[in-house]
């Protein structure tokens, strides 16, 4: 019996214990606030197609982008990969009925669905207008909307990425199919390991930070307020002491993906797999000692401001070695693009600009130059939206056929990619040109000179609302119609295509053995025909 | 290799008891103990940005604090810890397992007697206008932060404390009745816990209780 039939009601999904069924409900969940914190950018677009705002007023323009950043951060792209496709996949690739910790692992979908509702509970009573990163003084002095419900909101969510980080470490060390070691595992395995170290040791930063600052916003504290002896620049360490590795937390999962499909459709096997996995480490511990350069101009010393310049430069390298090693498992391989293969090689390609654009604001001269206008904004969401969201796209049509037995309509998967792919160049690549302009972020107007580029990125906007709303509908559609999967559509390594589409509950009939190596495609042998 | 020599425990029985892997547990509270290094970490980084900002204002504000409740206290949590060391050890074998619920016993009524003295410091602290808002007793810059900081570490780290109580008299009350989930690898994952929390205080106490007493 698959895992999909063992127990029918509601009941039976609420108080699943399997880590596929959990992996489902966080689907539910994060595509229920993708949608949210998506209606909120296009309401954002709508306002920008004219220089003096389209719809809303300012405070109101103050309030979308902020209830956007707060839910695509939190709510959606934090959990999105790991929660989702890593409770899904990592105790199928390493040979386990479960995670290590099931009953836990529950518990952290209600505490995720706590800590929306009450993010949403803040929106409803009017919403918060002081941006995803809740500066001080404004969030504590001055704000007069919701900041500490919102941020209740965020704390009590930190919890649960602190509980899926902890049972997916335990996880990988402890139940790992006899013979599995180390460098026999899967990238994405790695990949959800080093985010995991993540999640657990920088969101308890935050969560200590959101606790003073609404102790600063209820009691006046003093602790970031000068006129008592306190600093803002010290919210602004704490806080981006989080907030940098969360970026880690978004990416590197989506590298896992990328790393997953990519050998697959090239036929070949991951080119430096020792030094893919140890690229993913070396961004994740080099990634907690950058944050400094989102302070360039906050008032930090030179010689500190120095040290994060250098130190950010640094993490280009592991992420050029991730690039350049996909790239080189092209080389001369037999190529297919499928869907899944779409997304993949879409994010290398974004992730890329991304990434060197990341370099450009970590130089110091240019950031004092960039920071705070659309520059940032292109850039980040090249890595976020063209990097992540790309790549959970691409493993959701890549194990779709694992999780629910059905082929997704291969036509429309490389349609909707390639909508996605056009449609986010054009939203954000004439954002890169705007910050170049002086166009700053965070403002609801804005000079006539800058109304085509404006309308260019709203115009892309709507082209990847529509590429993001047609695998929902094909989707649904496969569910009923598509064509049965097999355990092993395309034809990929990994423990995971070794047992049935969809998988029984306890996963394995038997324990899988440990492959001989990891990655072995032959080049030779045709892929199965999808 | 056949399905029954499968040597990896399924983890839905793992978690009821028999035949768990014992690093499961350990493991996943040594990793939840690293979240809470960073936790309290924010607090003290607060702290020392204070300190190194207001020496004056927070040495000040120490010798306010009271040492011999403090002292007091730190000697209970110490003798807490040692008693439910000894009740994981008095657990591990049949003979000494009757010792180990009167230890958990006496731990939680070690930790209640720190949260009792805790609570009158408290209330002598409120008396003498050390609760930082108007009329608070010392004028020195960063006097005020200082108590702001030990109000917030010492409410959270008694929070932590009193979750053990909670969790450790629930062990005490198990294995009084012998309930087979309250094993010695359980009391041990307990004990780690219980162990941090009296290691935050060992940090505390010098911070906000020792600086600048020696002048």
């Amino acid at each position: 019996m698959n895992y999909l039939e063992d127990g029918l009601t509601l009941r039976s999904w609420f108080t699943t214990t399997d880590h596929k069924r959990i992996a489902i409900l966080y689907a539910a969940g994060i595509t229920f606030f993708f949608f949210i914190g998506g209606f909120a950018a296009m309401l954002i677009r709508l306002q920008l197609l004219t220089p003096g705002g389209a719809i809303v007023s300012h405070e109101t323009y103050n309030k979308l982008f902020t209830v956007h950043g707060v839910i695509m951060v939190w709510l959606f792209l934090i959990p999105s990969i790991p929660a989702v496709l890593g409770n899904f996949l990592i105790p199928l690739m390493i040979g386990a009925h479960d995670v290590a910790f099931p009953r836990l692992n529950l518990l952290s979908w209600y505490i995720y669905v706590t800590g929306g509702a009450i993010v949403l509970l803040a929106l409803l009573l009017g919403g918060v207008d002081t941006g995803w990163t809740f500066y001080t003084p404004f969030s504590t002095m001055f704000s007069n909307t919701w900041v500490a419900i919102t941020l209740a909101g965020v704390f009590v969510t930190g919890f649960s990425s602190i509980l899926t980080g902890l049972n997916f470490i335990v996880t990988v060390h402890t139940l790992r199919t006899p013979g599995l070691g180390w460098f026999k595992l899967p990238l994405f395995v790695w990949a959800l390991y080093a985010t995991s170290v993540i999640l657990v040791l920088a969101t308890p930063v935050l969560a200590i930070t959101i606790v003073l600052v609404i102790a600063e916003r209820l009691f006046q504290i003093g602790v970031f307020d000068p006129a008592h002896g306190g600093d803002p620049l010290l919210f602004q360490h704490l806080f981006w002491f989080y907030s940098h590795p969360a970026v880690y937390i978004m990416v590197l999962p989506a590298m896992g993906v990328a790393s997953e499909i990519i050998p697959c459709f090239a036929r070949q096997r991951v080119f430096g797999y020792r030094l893919m996995a140890y690229a993913i480490l070396a961004i994740a511990s080099v990634g907690f000692l950058v944050w400094g350069h989102h302070m360039f101009v906050a008032g930090q010393s030179l010689a500190a401001s120095m040290v994060f310049s250098a130190l950010s430069f640094l993490v280009a390298v592991p992420s050029a070695i991730k690039v350049f090693n996909w790239t080189a498992t092209l080389y001369k391989s037999s190529i297919r693009f499928d869907a899944p293969m779409l997304y993949a090689l879409g994010f290398v390609g974004l992730f890329t600009i991304g990434g060197l654009t990341g370099l450009f604001l970590a130089s110091l001269p240019l950031d004092v130059d960039l920071t705070d206008t659309y520059f940032v904004v292109a850039h980040f969401h090249y890595i976020m939206v063209g990097g992540s969201v790309m790549a959970y796209f691409g493993g959701l049509h890549f194990w779709w056929p694992k999780a629910t037995g059905r082929m997704y309509p291969e036509v429309w998967g490389r349609l909707a990619a390639a909508f996605i792919f056009f449609g986010f160049n054009l939203t954000f690549f004439p954002q890169f040109i705007l910050g170049m302009l002086g166009m700053p972020r965070r403002y609801a107007t804005y000079p006539d000179r800058f109304q085509v580029l404006h309308v260019m990125s709203s115009a892309g906007a709507v082209a990847l609302a529509v590429g993001y709303l047609l695998p929902f509908a094909y989707f649904a559609w496969s569910l009923r119609s598509g064509r049965a999967a097999g355990r092993n559509p395309f034809g990929a390594t990994g423990l995971e295509w070794q047992t049935d589409s969809p998988p029984p509950t306890h996963n394995f009939d038997r324990p899988p053995p440990a492959p001989a190596g990891v990655y072995e495609y032959d080049p030779n042998a045709p892929q199965p025909a999808a | 290799m056949n399905a029954d020599s499968y040597p990896i425990v399924d983890p839905r029985h793992a978690n009821r008891g028999a035949g768990a892997p014992p690093e499961i547990g350990k493991l996943g509270m040594w990793v939840f103990l690293g979240t809470e290094v960073l936790f309290f970490g924010g607090l003290m980084l607060s702290y020392l940005y204070g300190r190194t900002h207001w020496p004056g204002g927070f040495a000040a504000a120490g010798r306010h604090t009271h040492v011999w409740i403090g002292t007091i206290n730190t000697a209970v949590l110490l003798t807490s810890s040692a008693l439910i060391a000894l009740a994981g050890a008095t657990s591990e074998c049949m003979p000494m397992r009757r010792w180990t619920p009167r230890l958990l016993w006496l731990t939680a009524l070690f930790g209640l007697g720190f949260l009792v003295l805790k609570g009158i410091e408290y209330d002598k602290e409120v008396h003498e206008q050390l609760f930082p808002q108007a009329g608070f007793a010392l004028s020195e810059t960063g006097a005020e932060l200082f108590f702001w900081l030990y109000w917030l570490m010492t409410a959270i780290h008694a929070l932590h404390l009193a979750i053990g109580v909670g969790a450790v008299s629930l062990f005490a009350w198990a294995t009084g009745r012998q309930r087979r989930w309250a094993d010695s690898h359980r009391i041990e994952v307990l004990a780690l816990y219980w162990h941090f929390v009296d290691v935050v205080w060992i940090f505390l106490y010098p911070l906000l209780y020792l600086i600048d007493r020696h002048s």
